[in-house]
């Protein structure tokens, strides 16, 4: 095993836990009629700000796209600001779920289902914004290849095609995966159901698996190279994102490194969203045996490293600026320093560089409070660093007759907070029907470090 | 006698002593038999001598995909409706491997799932060992193994004294 067990280090999981007790604690917070209080309101609070969401939407398809606070200059806003927002968070997902397995990362194992779900729910909502903002969403099919009565086909050299295949693959891909793990414990949950309904229900997803060792055998195989596959995907999907913006000749834009700098930029959020998400869940379902300190001072390692990557690419970016000798470029970075952007900017370097650099401290990475808000920062950091890179390479392009300003209206506003709500009232779902702990992974682990302690 | 039922099942407690009976009754002469855990033992596989086949398909599928990706985009833009676009050549490949790249992780990944699921032959509503006294729980804590009375060295009285010897916790008939 290449996970290090240092006896000073906070176990990978709570002592005293057997097969038997992983089952009954993970299938428990299911298979109960008692809703918690506390998750009817978190999710009516969420599925206000869905309805939200819904709202904006219809008024968007009413009225079209001219309610958003777009002009000619700036014809990307908020919607390719949270397309690329939203797309980012789910890598963490992915990345725990595939890099970490490939890595044999045993930690992983408590946190990787809900990152998944996370994944699942984020790309959902990132795939929303670029279909609403063509305008004519229900036309959004002619950006698929078919033999269409046009006689067109799509325009196969355009990194917005390429985005349609990564972004569609990757929903696919991380579903089938998410599905796939899901199979033995929705197995579990048919064993474990007493309702003859829930049995049938859970029954039917289980798809008929009972634990044989030729199955396990098959199914081990296939996750591993699903994973082998999703690992090159994950790191595709933003590198795509960033052609977007790359292969585009827009001043701060078309520049060689914007596609690792995307990539480290997307698992810096998602592991700042894992956080944020994993800390308030193990506190309420008490989850602090399989959810250690830990993980999330794994977690945040991840972060700092990811983070310092993401702060080099800031760097590299005023650098390159200056080295090109470009007038353009120079004038992009100095507008975004010093322009109408100029406080967004900083307090993206602020949150996303400077915050971060705490995580240096074994102390900050035990403080869980603290390391909420770090990862809250993040979240708000990138969300920041997605609009700087947007708005202000357009709002002041190479002829000053064409400058503008830009800022989000209500209606921008009201449909990003909506898709917020909508992502958390998933997440809510989600925690209250299907196992948010994998638990035959749990329980592998739990054989593992039953060896493990036979040996010493 | 031994045709009416489905074979007899073994209940152990522990995942090493399923792997120690499944290792005795190999040993014995039985083939045809299945261990069954709530987590993959890896052990179990090597000792029935099952060698997972998927990795065949998913190479398959990579390439159907690759193939079918650059294909589509050639047809398109070379022979179905050729355009001339910034001066590029019609059958301008550089612009099309990313494509290429996510097709062959989309048909390779979908593969991997569904071709998994039918090598095992699922969806399967219905199966005898479902039957099993207890075998809720070897999605739980418990860990199984089965003799199918096909097996030609079944016989219902031998085959559990032999079952019987490996200290399980239990042994049942299965009815098919």
């Amino acid at each position: 095993m290449s996970a290090t067990t240092d006896p000073a280090e906070v176990p990978v999981l709570g002592p005293g836990q057997t097969y038997a007790t992983v089952t009954d604690r993970v299938t428990g917070v299911i298979l109960t009629k008692k809703t918690p209080k506390g998750w009817l309101l978190g999710f009516g609070i969420a599925f206000l700000f869905m309805m939200l969401m819904l709202f904006s939407l219809t008024v968007l398809f009413a009225k079209g796209t001219g309610i958003w606070g777009l002009n000619n200059t700036v014809a990307w806003g908020f919607a390719i600001v949270n397309f690329v927002w939203w797309v980012g968070i789910g890598h963490a997902g992915t990345l725990i779920s595939a890099i970490l397995l490939l890595f044999r990362q045993e930690w992983r194992n408590s946190i990787n289902r809900f990152a998944e779900a996370m994944t699942i729910f984020a790309v959902a909502n990132a795939g929303l914004f670029p279909i609403i903002h063509t305008g004519r969403p229900w036309l959004a099919y002619w950006l698929l290849p078919y033999p269409s009565l046009l006689q067109l086909w799509p325009q196969f050299r355009s990194p917005l095609l390429w985005d349609v295949f990564a972004i569609s693959t990757y929903v696919t891909i991380s579903l089938l995966f998410w599905y796939m793990g899901l199979i033995p414990d929705f197995a579990t949950l048919r064993d474990m159901a007493d309702n003859k309904a829930v049995r049938r229900i859970y029954g039917v997803f289980a798809l008929g698996w009972r634990g044989a060792s030729r199955h396990w055998a098959q199914y081990n195989r296939a996750a591993l190279l699903l994973a082998a596959l999703a690992t090159p995907l994950v790191v595709s999907v933003h590198s795509v994102v960033s052609f977007d913006f790359a292969v585009s000749s827009v001043p701060g834009w078309h520049t060689t490194f914007l596609p690792p700098y995307f990539v480290s930029g997307a698992i810096f959020s998602g592991f700042a969203m894992v956080m944020t998400l994993a800390i308030p869940i193990r506190k309420f379902y008490h989850m602090e045996d399989f959810i250690t300190d830990r993980h999330l001072e794994n977690m945040a390692k991840v972060m700092l490293a990811t983070g310092l990557i993401v702060f080099y690419a800031y760097i590299m970016e005023v650098f390159f600026a200056w080295y090109s000798g470009n007038q353009y470029e120079k004038f992009m970075i100095y507008n975004r320093m010093t322009g109408p952007y100029a406080p967004y900017y900083w307090a993206l370097i602020f949150f996303n560089g400077i915050m971060p650099q705490l995580l240096w401290f074994k102390k900050v990475r035990r403080n869980i409070p603290l390391l909420f808000v770090i990862s809250l920062g993040v979240n708000v950091g990138m969300w920041l660093e997605r609009f700087i890179i947007v708005v202000t390479s357009l709002h002041r392009e190479y002829l000053p007759s064409t400058w503008a300003y830009y800022a989000g209206t209500f209606w921008d506003w009201s449909l990003y907070i909506g898709t917020i709500g909508f992502f958390v009232a998933l997440l809510f779902l989600f925690l209250r029907v299907l196992p948010m702990i994998n638990m035959f992974e749990m329980k592998e682990l739990v054989h593992h470090l039953s060896h493990r302690g036979k040996e010493h | 006698m031994s045709e009416s039922v489905y074979g007899l099942i073994a209940k152990f407690d522990s995942p090493e002593a399923v792997v120690e009976a499944t290792r005795s009754a190999r040993e014995a002469g039985y083939r045809r038999m299945e261990a069954y855990t709530p987590f993959p033992i890896e052990e179990l596989a090597e000792i029935l001598e099952f060698k997972p086949k998927i990795q065949y398909l998913v190479f398959l599928g990579g390439l159907i995909g690759a193939i079918g990706g650059f294909g589509l985009q050639y047809y398109a833009s070379v022979i179905s409706y050729p355009l001339i676009i910034g001066g590029r050549p019609f059958n301008s490949w550089p612009a099309f491997i990313i494509i290429v790249f996510e097709m062959t992780i989309l048909v390779a990944g979908i593969v991997a799932v569904f071709g998994m699921l039918g090598l095992s032959g699922f969806p399967m509503p219905y199966h005898s060992v479902f039957n099993a006294k207890d075998f809720r729980l070897v999605s739980r804590d418990k860990f199984f193994l089965v003799i199918e009375s096909r097996d030609p060295r079944f016989d219902a009285q031998r085959t559990r004294a032999f079952l019987e010897s490996l200290n399980p916790e239990e042994v049942t008939e299965v009815q098919p």
